[in-house]
């Protein structure tokens, strides 16, 4: 049953995506970053979207649990389109977009395949356990990609900030859904993260409306600092 | 047992992305210069801030109006803030060179601290300052 702390909750999402996303197109980088806004503008969809459907079945309904996970499904999906973006800006100058996002693709195409072979060999086959897993594998799938890229920049001693704190924030957020979604798998009654998933969708955005509000674009800073930053 | 994986890998990567994000923003912080303005509000004597006046900062914050887009950024840097007392408490006792890590990591957060207050006071000036303008 969803108490008003919940409801409470999922308006303060939608209020701070909206927000960012007000922030994104007065700062008009909505060319330069429009799977940002692209991921943004689902988003804010999907929310209203789950409101309108816990309006009209009810939080417990089966209907409402496929609408949630297929919903999250589809924004970890744009999430890849953000990344594929942080990819090809990193590599600009290798003029490997092509591959990146290539390789992207098959990359979800495998994650979706594995997903429905796991659940596929299980004994209860339910489709809302496929899209658990999907989503579990990912967001997992995410926490690799970031790293991968972030171990790039640092190899490659990247130097502009506002791609560091994209990069980073990215990293926060599917290792912390990954988390989540894996101790789900583990403790399929706890309660507790039903509030610390609220919190967690408002961190990219928040993290987004920071850097481009209060950081220039062209600001640098020495990848040793974000290393070790008081040597 | 792969959900088992899965959690401690990401546990992992939670820590070391969000460790890393919270340098980049005292990185960030450290090529803000504090307004003389700011330093009188803050009670902050030189570059260093030290870290026994985070809580201090971050109740000054708390009464400033916020000028929009840094909260995230405040509670980030607090989490950090957190996180680090935590290591001090479990850890600092092992060896004094990680207490003197840890005292400089916070003294960072201190200075993040000071960096956002006075932006928001600077923020808060402008407000007034058309304020009293527009009244006139």
């Amino acid at each position: 049953m969803m108490g008003p702390v919940d409801y409470l909750l999922l308006l303060a999402d939608l209020l701070v995506e909206i927000c960012c996303l007000v922030c994104l197109l007065r700062k008009r980088v909505f060319s330069q970053h429009f799977t940002i806004v692209l991921y943004l503008c689902a988003s804010i969809a999907i929310g209203i979207g789950r409101y309108g459907v816990i309006g009209a079945v009810g939080f417990t309904s089966v209907a409402y649990h496929y609408f949630f996970y297929y919903s999250d499904a589809l924004l970890t999906i744009c999430l890849y389109f953000v990344l594929m973006n942080l990819y090809a800006r990193v590599f600009s100058e290798m003029e490997i977009s092509k591959f990146v996002r290539g390789g992207a693709m098959l990359l979800l195409a495998g994650t979706a395949g594995i997903s429905y072979h796991m659940v596929a060999a299980s004994t209860d086959k339910l489709v809302t356990h496929f899209v658990f897993e999907l989503s579990q594998n990912l967001y997992f799938v995410g926490v690799l990609l970031t790293y991968l890229l972030w171990g790039a920049m640092m190899k490659m001693r990247e130097n502009r900030t506002h791609l560091m704190q994209l990069v980073l924030s990215m990293g926060v957020y599917f290792s912390a859904f990954a988390g989540s979604y894996a101790l789900g798998n583990m403790y399929p009654g706890l309660m507790v993260w039903r509030y610390v998933c609220h919190l967690m969708v408002m961190w990219l955005p928040l993290s987004w409306a920071y850097t481009f509000m209060k950081v220039p674009e062209d600001t640098r800073m020495a990848t040793a600092r974000v290393l070790a930053p008081n040597r | 047992m792969i959900a088992i994986l899965i959690f401690g890998i990401s546990a992992l990567t939670l820590l070391q992305f969000f460790v890393s994000y919270s340098h980049s923003l005292i990185a960030e912080s450290r090529g803000y210069e504090l307004s003389e303005h700011g330093r009188e509000i803050a009670g902050v004597t030189g570059r260093i801030v030290r870290s026994d006046q985070f809580r201090r900062l971050l109740q000054l914050i708390a009464l400033c109006p916020e000028p929009g887009g840094d909260t995230g950024q405040v509670r980030a840097v607090s989490i950090y803030f957190g996180l680090l007392g935590l290591v001090r408490v479990l850890f600092g006792w092992i060896e004094p060179a990680v207490a003197g890590w840890i005292e400089s990591e916070r003294s960072g957060c201190a200075y993040v601290a000071a960096v956002m207050l006075d932006r928001r006071i600077s923020y808060n000036r402008v407000l007034m300052a058309r304020q009293m303008s527009a009244q006139l």
